[in-house]
């Protein structure tokens, strides 16, 4: 990590005066990491800002389409097992709200954002989980997706988000594995399991690649955020990338994947699938998908319900500073 | 995947952080002590088991509630551990009791009279003033009885009890903490936390007279004296002892008549049930 204001040039650069923005692009140029003392495009602090804030604010909803299933998991094994999935992704919002506070942002005032509805989240928490096998799909499906989206970010331009990812898809990874594992299980178990199974299946796969986001010819940012190398790869990409991994996990699940025009392009080396409802994405991001009120509902509640308990926290350790400071033992 | 892969010798260790369990029954001789009286171990490991996971499944019910991302994770990680003690109680008991029964049968397949939880344990969430002194008083009273029984004659219940030793200094900790930032934060919080000291008072008796483990090597007049020691302690410092309070007295004329330990239950245990058992009962012959 480089700390220093003015960090040296690169080998063969001339000498001149310095160029905080010559070395800012030098610095992407090179692959290497801008860091928080960096001097940054005010473009570029904005962008990070509100896409890790966004990534935030998608661990933090999303722990609620499969928390609502911890007080009733079937088995105590997979009752722990998803108590600690939630708990990390409280845990990647820590983390993430951590990395947006590095670019100057306030963690109170994205949590004001997002209950305002000024900021989005991942549109994939605004689908319903209707029965278990829904944390199973979401394991394999969503943090499968997120996987995809977030592997390259380990390598993002932005230091503090990078190492970020970095613990969040190990995590990431474990959860995959977790929910692909109880899908085996049920579907090793009675004819009603496997039913439950294809019919998570079936929900969650269209929304599922949609949280890619819209194809790369209705994506008017990512081309800068891909010169910045905040992003390495397009949503086309990714989408792509997902679709091949899941195919053969689902054959091997003995599930089937709801798109007919689902096929092996031997030319492409790529599988073949239709295209997502864009028009579904949209509205469901504009607020109108099943759960959003519901969501952030939710969210405001928890916040307001807790403010008297962080006034309190805020108060006492006010206190306590001007005991210490005053020299006064507790 | 099974549970044995999260163990530090499985390759998934690496896979993320906090997987890297050691299993605390590793290397302990699980057979039945002759000296040791089986109905008893059985009835101990159900008890201490029962106010584990009632108390889990309490715990539970804040996720997503929690008033900042920090309890969030925090009453996660109690919620877990305590789950992780049901588990281990559960599977204790199912080997010495006779059934052979594995720990689902005993979470998911007995009905709100057969459970042996405390009341305490039961009881609503409440608000997080609530929460903090009820998992104050629970953690205080449970380190005590696991510290003695880290040398009971049942080599199973010591690993179990060492093991739960660490988990509950940590969570006996995290409500003091909370008990004192409440009691000395804002008017609305001390008043709070002194509502909630009010309402958990009645049913301390029932965890202060417990004889469960008594067999076992943990003393019930030596736990309580503790436990009320250090409930007062806390108190103090949260500033809101005073005369007559519970946790001062011996026994409490307005304590509730009954005990969890014989089976009798508030009406909010069998909601409470309703909802942890409503999958598992919906699918009976699933496999999970």
């Amino acid at each position: 990590m480089d700390i220093t204001d003015h960090p040296a040039p690169a080998p063969g650069t001339p000498p001149g005066p310095y160029d905080p923005e010559a070395a800012f692009e030098d610095t992407i140029a090179r692959d290497q990491r801008i860091e928080p003392r960096d001097w940054m495009p005010d473009a570029y602090r904005a962008t990070l800002v509100r896409q890790i804030a966004q990534h935030a604010h998608s661990e933090i909803i999303g722990m609620q389409p499969e928390g609502e299933w911890i007080t009733k998991a079937p088995s105590l094994r997979r009752k722990a097992i998803l108590f600690a999935k939630v708990q990390d992704e409280a845990g990647h919002g820590l983390y993430l709200y951590s990395a947006a506070e590095t670019l100057g942002a306030d963690r109170a005032d994205l949590t004001r954002r997002l209950i305002d509805g000024r900021q989005k989240y991942s549109s994939i928490f605004n689908y319903p989980t209707r029965t278990f096998a829904d944390v199973g799909v979401i394991g394999w499906f969503v943090d499968g997706a997120a996987i995809c989206n977030q592997v390259p970010l380990c390598r993002t331009s932005y230091g503090p988000y990078g190492r970020a990812m970095v613990r969040v898809c190990k995590e990431e990874s474990f959860h995959q594995r977790q929910g692909y594992e109880l899908l085996l299980t049920m579907m090793r178990g009675t004819d009603e399991q496997r039913a439950m199974v294809q019919d998570a299946v079936d929900r969650w796969w269209w929304p599922s690649l949609m949280m890619f986001g819209p194809p790369d010819a209705d994506s008017p940012n990512s081309a800068r955020s891909m010169a910045w190398r905040i992003k390495r790869h397009s949503n086309d990409q990714l989408r792509q990338r997902f679709v091949d991994m899941t195919v053969p996990q689902a054959e091997k699940l003995g599930v089937t994947l709801p798109d007919p025009e689902l096929r092996w392009n031997g030319e492409r080396g790529h599988h073949d699938f239709g295209t997502p409802d864009w028009e579904e994405l949209k509205r469901v991001v504009s607020g109108d998908g099943p759960c959003n009120a519901e969501r952030i509902a939710r969210r405001r509640a928890a916040h307001e319900e807790g403010a008297w308990v962080r006034e309190a926290a805020a108060s006492y350790a006010a206190e306590q500073a001007v005991r210490t400071r005053d020299g006064v033992t507790a | 995947m099974t549970d044995e892969d999260l163990y530090v010798d499985g390759d998934s260790a690496r896979w993320a952080f906090g997987t890297g369990f050691t299993d605390p029954l590793h290397g302990v001789d699980q057979a039945v002590p002759e000296s040791v009286d089986a109905e008893g171990l059985a009835a101990c490991c159900l008890a201490l088991g029962d106010d584990a996971l009632v108390s889990a499944q309490r715990l539970a019910e804040w996720c997503t509630r929690a008033p900042e991302l920090e309890e969030e994770l925090a009453l996660a990680n109690i919620g877990l551990d305590l789950l992780g003690q049901a588990r281990l109680l559960y599977s204790r008991a199912g080997q010495v009791d006779g059934t052979g029964r594995g720990e689902d049968a005993y979470a998911y397949f007995r009905d709100a009279d057969d459970f042996r939880n405390v009341r305490l344990a039961e009881l609503p969430c409440g608000d997080f003033a609530f929460t903090v002194a009820r998992l104050l008083v629970l953690s205080v009273w449970r380190l005590a009885v696991c510290e003695a029984l880290t040398a009971a004659p049942d080599p199973v219940l010591s690993a179990i009890a060492a093991k739960s030793v660490k988990e509950l200094a940590y969570h006996r900790r995290y409500a003091a903490e909370w008990a004192v930032r409440l009691g000395g934060g804002t008017a609305e919080s001390a008043g709070r936390m002194r509502a909630a000291w009010d309402a958990l008072a009645p049913w301390l008796d029932e965890l202060l007279t417990d004889r469960t483990a008594e067999r076992l090597g943990a003393h019930p007049s030596a736990v309580a004296a503790r436990t009320r020691a250090e409930l007062s302690h806390v108190l103090a410092g949260a500033g809101l002892n005073r005369p007559g309070d519970a946790a001062s007295r011996g026994t409490s004329a307005s304590s509730m008549p009954g005990s969890g330990r014989d089976g009798a239950h508030t009406p909010q245990l069998a909601p409470l049930l309703a909802e942890l058992q409503s999958v598992a009962r919906a699918h009976p012959d699933a496999s999970w």
